[in-house]
């Protein structure tokens, strides 16, 4: 995804991200739709799973809702398929590890880049452990699946440089401590967070945790190449529906 | 092998955020290890504070009966009745080290929410205590306990609502609090270092109950079973007997409403479990074709756990270990044959342990040296088990005393 974030002229790239199943798949559907109409460039499609440790209350009940709803990873991932054909945007896959393991490792990888999605963000396979999934994003993906790596506040400045060397596409850096869908604070503390992170790589930076104004896209694009959007979409999307969500999405850029 | 792992299962499955935690954590407690004073300062407040070393009682009436000679390890009479103290006082003690001011915990039968309330009142740390909302129904004299200590209780009310929600709940509290706090977890499973290091800690009763029956019975056992919930009862137990393969050592599973049921929580006793990660660890899951958790069942609520210590996992694949189940049913029998027998009151989570081995008695030769690890005290479990007894002088004191207090509120 390098290329693509790179040969952009608009100031910040829009990462959205949902739930896939939550409230269900032809609400996801409708969705997606506002989302790129509403000028989203980038897109995370949540697999859900029973023990979303890295996910905060909001993510975490939808994941459960959409479990209890019925979903299951092959129809998601055939959903995910439907939604690579029918919009030009890159698409990216968040889940936990399990998932992979449940499907088989190689054979997730496999179908992901068969089904054309863009890169993998799995939050609890850290770079130790992840060596066996990275090489199969090069062997299925041929250049076109990329291994998302998490950076954040706290890991150190040789972690980060580690992290760094088996980075591609671009590199998640989570702005805070905490959980998803809590306030944060963008100020001088994430500049120096988003400076070590440089120091560490070179490929783009997307920023997460907390983003949810015009306001906040603003303070970011001096910083980072991509915003990531998550729990303040799925708020308004539970309290005003599908459609506000695209005119969310244009209010923010 | 890789650090952290036994054979296949362990590892740090985390998210990047924690990981300098895990590294601190880890750097203390490699280092505590090999600080014999360290030890020595663990052994001497478990003595004054703990009551160890736990006696070893000849459970003179059950070997009798069963042609046996059956000792029954008393974690029961531990600190706040169970064998959670060992690694709460142990943990407690890395805190300090590492000068960090609050904890936090899951709790399933509330023993470790006790457990690590009692620790934090002692220690002087801010404590918050993370319990499903279904457990918080069955252990309620628990949750009273833990609020009296000055322990926070939040009630968790995500997925199935028990112990593995709680787990997933303290998780989300340490991802933004491990520079001021401490996650105390509560069994020998989680991320590296946490099954090795709370097994450590388990060890004492291993250390103790070799000793001891080497000087009662003259010899070492032929059998030890322990109930295995997440696993650090029967971690700390075996380990005393682990190098000796003439020793058979046995975990008891909550076989709930019978294996063939589903509803269970047996993850190595049944074929039902497979290989997954969750909750920061490899091990055998209860979990759906996808890699969603089921919901478990057991009467006991410390066992009721979809997960099972990585250390377990491997010396069952090794063939060390050999698990069984016991049903909620034969855990309620033996329960009472115990109290009516020798006197003791058990926790339903160790009656598991109890009810496994008597349930093999017979195939054993006699005079055989039996060791069963009683885990804990049954007197939390007093509405479990008077429900399952139907007891009705019990109903009709409750009865009474909810008129009562719903006469006070109007
Ligand atoms: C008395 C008692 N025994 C056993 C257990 C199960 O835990 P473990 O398998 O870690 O010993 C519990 C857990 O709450 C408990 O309270």
């Amino acid at each position: 995804m390098e290329k693509m974030i790179r040969s952009t002229k608009k100031p910040i790239l829009l990462m959205s991200h949902l739930v896939l199943g939550y409230p269900g798949i032809e609400e996801n559907r409708q969705v997606i739709a506002e989302m790129v109409a509403g000028g989203v460039d980038l897109m995370e499609l949540q697999i859900p799973f029973s023990e979303p440790i890295a996910d905060g209350p909001m993510i975490a009940k939808a994941n459960q809702d959409a479990l209890d709803n019925g979903f299951k990873v092959r129809a998601g991932l055939d959903f995910v398929a439907e939604a690579v054909k029918a919009h030009k945007i890159p698409f990216l896959i968040m889940t936990y590890y399990n998932i992979l393991m449940a499907y088989g490792v190689e054979e997730f990888i496999k179908e992901a880049a068969r089904i054309g999605v863009k890169g993998l963000i799995i939050p609890d396979l850290p770079p130790q452990e992840a060596t066996e999934a990275i090489a199969f994003c090069q062997k299925y993906g041929q250049g076109e699946l990329d291994w998302i790596q998490l950076m954040t506040p706290t890991s150190s400045d040789a972690r980060l440089a580690e992290i760094g060397k088996n980075a591609s596409g671009f590199v998640y850096c989570v702005a805070r401590k905490g959980v998803t869908g809590k306030k944060t604070d963008f100020g001088d503390d994430l500049a120096k967070f988003i400076k070590r992170c440089r120091a560490a790589t070179n490929l783009p930076l997307a920023v997460g945790f907390g983003v949810k104004s015009a306001a906040d896209v603003s303070q970011l694009s001096e910083l980072a190449e991509i915003a990531v959007v998550g729990t303040a979409a799925i708020k308004i999307h539970e309290e005003q529906g599908a459609k506000a969500v695209g005119e969310f999405f244009k209010g923010l850029r | 092998m890789k650090k952290g792992y036994f054979g296949s299962y362990g590892g740090a499955f985390i998210p990047e955020i924690l990981h300098e935690t895990f590294q601190q954590l880890t750097a203390q407690y490699e280092a505590a290890r090999s600080d014999p004073a360290f030890w020595a300062e663990y052994i001497a407040l478990m003595e004054n504070y703990s009551g160890r070393p736990t006696p070893l009682t000849y459970a003179a009436n059950l070997s009798k009966q069963l042609n046996k000679e059956i000792y029954i390890k008393r974690e029961d009479l531990n600190q706040t009745g169970a064998h959670k103290a060992n690694n709460v006082m142990g943990q407690g003690l890395l805190v300090k080290r590492m000068g960090k001011t609050r904890v936090i915990a899951e709790t399933g039968a509330g023993q470790h929410g006790v457990a690590t309330a009692t620790m934090a009142a002692r220690m002087g740390f801010e404590c918050t205590i993370y319990m499903g909302a279904v457990d918080v129904e069955r252990q309620r004299p628990n949750v009273f306990w833990m609020q009296q200590l000055g322990a926070k209780v939040v009630p968790v009310t995500s997925g199935s609502q028990t112990l593995k929600d709680a787990v997933n709940e303290a998780l989300r509290d340490w991802v933004g609090s491990m520079d001021t706090t401490h996650y105390v977890l509560g069994t020998a499973c989680g991320a590296h270092p946490f099954p090795e290091m709370v097994s450590w800690f388990q060890s004492v009763i291993g250390k103790e109950a070799r000793e001891q029956i080497i000087k009662l019975a003259g010899r070492l056992p032929d059998r030890v079973y322990a109930c295995v919930g997440g696993g650090s009862n029967a971690m700390g137990v075996f380990q005393g007997f682990l190098e000796n393969q003439e020793v058979e050592l046995i975990g008891v599973e909550a076989g709930g409403k019978g294996i063939s049921t589903g509803q269970h929580a047996a993850r190595l006793a049944s074929s039902d479990a497979t290989d997954g990660v969750a909750q920061g660890y490899r091990t055998f899951f209860l979990q759906d074709s996808d890699g969603q958790m089921l919901d478990t069942h057991s009467v006991a609520a410390g066992l009721d756990y979809v997960g099972v210590s990585p250390i377990l996992a491997d010396l069952h694949s090794k063939g060390r270990v050999r698990f069984i189940a016991a049903t909620d049913d034969a855990v309620v029998e033996a329960l009472k044959f115990l109290m009516k027998n020798e006197g003791l009151i058990a926790a339903l989570e160790s009656s598991h342990a109890v009810a496994g081995a008597l349930a093999e008695m017979d195939g054993l030769a006699d005079g055989s040296v039996v060791i069963i690890n009683l885990s804990g005290r049954g007197d939390k479990d007093i509405f479990t088990v008077a429900d399952a007894l139907g007891d009705p002088g019990w109903r009709q004191f409750i009865a009474q005393k909810a008129k009562q207090y719903a006469g006070e509120s109007s």
